[in-house]
């Protein structure tokens, strides 16, 4: 829901490393956002294709990695993926989880000439 | 000239991140201790709040900052009670971030609040992934929300020191499993304080007050006014 920041740290991050090394192009992005941030691919590109217009980046591609959803039972340690609703460890059955993977938000990489 | 690729793996909200710690930084600095509040719509924040000034209004220094998407009703609400009150208008905005708690805190007269209560704006969702410079963030589900949404938006139960089950005077008019609800809050984070009020009758609020008085005591003792 919050796509709108969050694509204009991607880009503020993205030219600023960009420009670190005198760029004149940015051909790529690569993000990383797990399952449970919540964030929508295609909002992110709509967004990017007009924030970035009159940049570096006009016309540099997205790339998105989601990570899924990854939980660690508290009580036996198996880690397990959840069914939907269903947060209850396979193993033990316990109801005590710590999330492990799919929280991921960042700028993996860029590809710059 | 080829294509070069440049490892970042830096995250995409780390400059909100920084602009937090700045702002944790100068409420700090005035021994101040601040609360994200945060819940759906509806939910119960603002009478929460009112709750709370009436309460400790008496010995404690109170400000609040009202995060909405527009209008003032509720800052109004909080400065009738005489307490003042700062609204953020996000203009659709579905979260406060950093750099709008930043502004606000410019203008509040900082040395004089024990207590700064913010809050967020009514979604489950946003406000869990930006830091405000907060030291506790609390959240409020009411039962007419359902028992189920502890893993519909993790993130948030995931974050919150305090949760609580709120508008319990319906419990007999709904199917809420309240032992289910906190045992999926508990399993998620352990450390979570669970509250089951009504912020509109004041019933099982004393807990929270009792909670809120000891952080606020934490506060004081660390920074040593």
């Amino acid at each position: 829901m919050h796509e709108f920041s969050i694509t204009q740290s991607i880009l503020s991050i993205a030219l600023e490393k960009a420009n670190a090394v005198n760029a004149s192009k940015i051909a790529k992005v690569n993000l990383v956002l797990g399952e449970l941030s919540g964030i929508v691919d295609d909002c992110v590109e709509f967004y990017f294709s007009f924030l970035t217009k009159n940049t570096i980046a006009a016309q540099a591609s997205l790339s998105f990695r989601h990570p899924p959803t990854r939980l660690r039972c508290r009580n036996c340690a198996t880690v397990f993926s959840p069914d939907n609703l269903n947060w209850t460890c396979p193993n033990c059955q316990a109801q005590t989880v710590e999330i492990t993977s799919g929280r991921e938000c960042y700028v993996e990489s860029i590809e710059v000439e | 000239m080829g294509v070069k690729v440049l490892t970042i793996s830096e995250d995409i909200l780390s400059a909100n991140e920084e602009i937090a710690r700045n702002n944790q930084n100068q409420l700090d600095k005035h021994g101040i201790l601040a609360v994200n509040v945060m819940s759906s719509p509806g939910a119960g924040k603002t009478s929460l709040i009112l709750q709370t000034i009436s309460r400790l209004k008496e010995t404690v220094r109170i400000a609040v900052i009202e995060g909405d998407v527009a209008s003032t009703i509720d800052a109004d609400k909080i400065n009738k009670q005489g307490v003042t009150a700062i609204q953020i208008n996000t203009a659709g905005g579905c979260h406060l971030d950093a750099n709008m708690l930043e502004k606000a805190l410019n203008n509040l007269p900082l040395k004089d609040i024990d207590l700064l209560l913010i809050e967020n704006v009514g979604n489950l969702i946003c406000p869990a992934e930006f830091a405000l410079g907060e030291h506790k963030r609390v959240m409020l589900l009411s039962v007419p929300e359902g028992d189920d949404k502890v893993y519909k938006y993790p993130l948030m139960f995931t974050e919150a020191d305090v949760v609580f089950i709120n508008k319990v005077d319906l419990l007999p008019l709904l199917e809420f499993d309240v032992a289910s609800f906190t045992k999926a809050v508990s399993g998620l984070n352990p450390k979570v304080k669970v509250f089951q009020v009504s912020a509109k009758t004041g019933q099982g609020l004393e807990g929270w007050f009792s909670w809120l008085q000891e952080q606020i005591k934490e506060t004081k003792s660390r920074h040593g006014s």
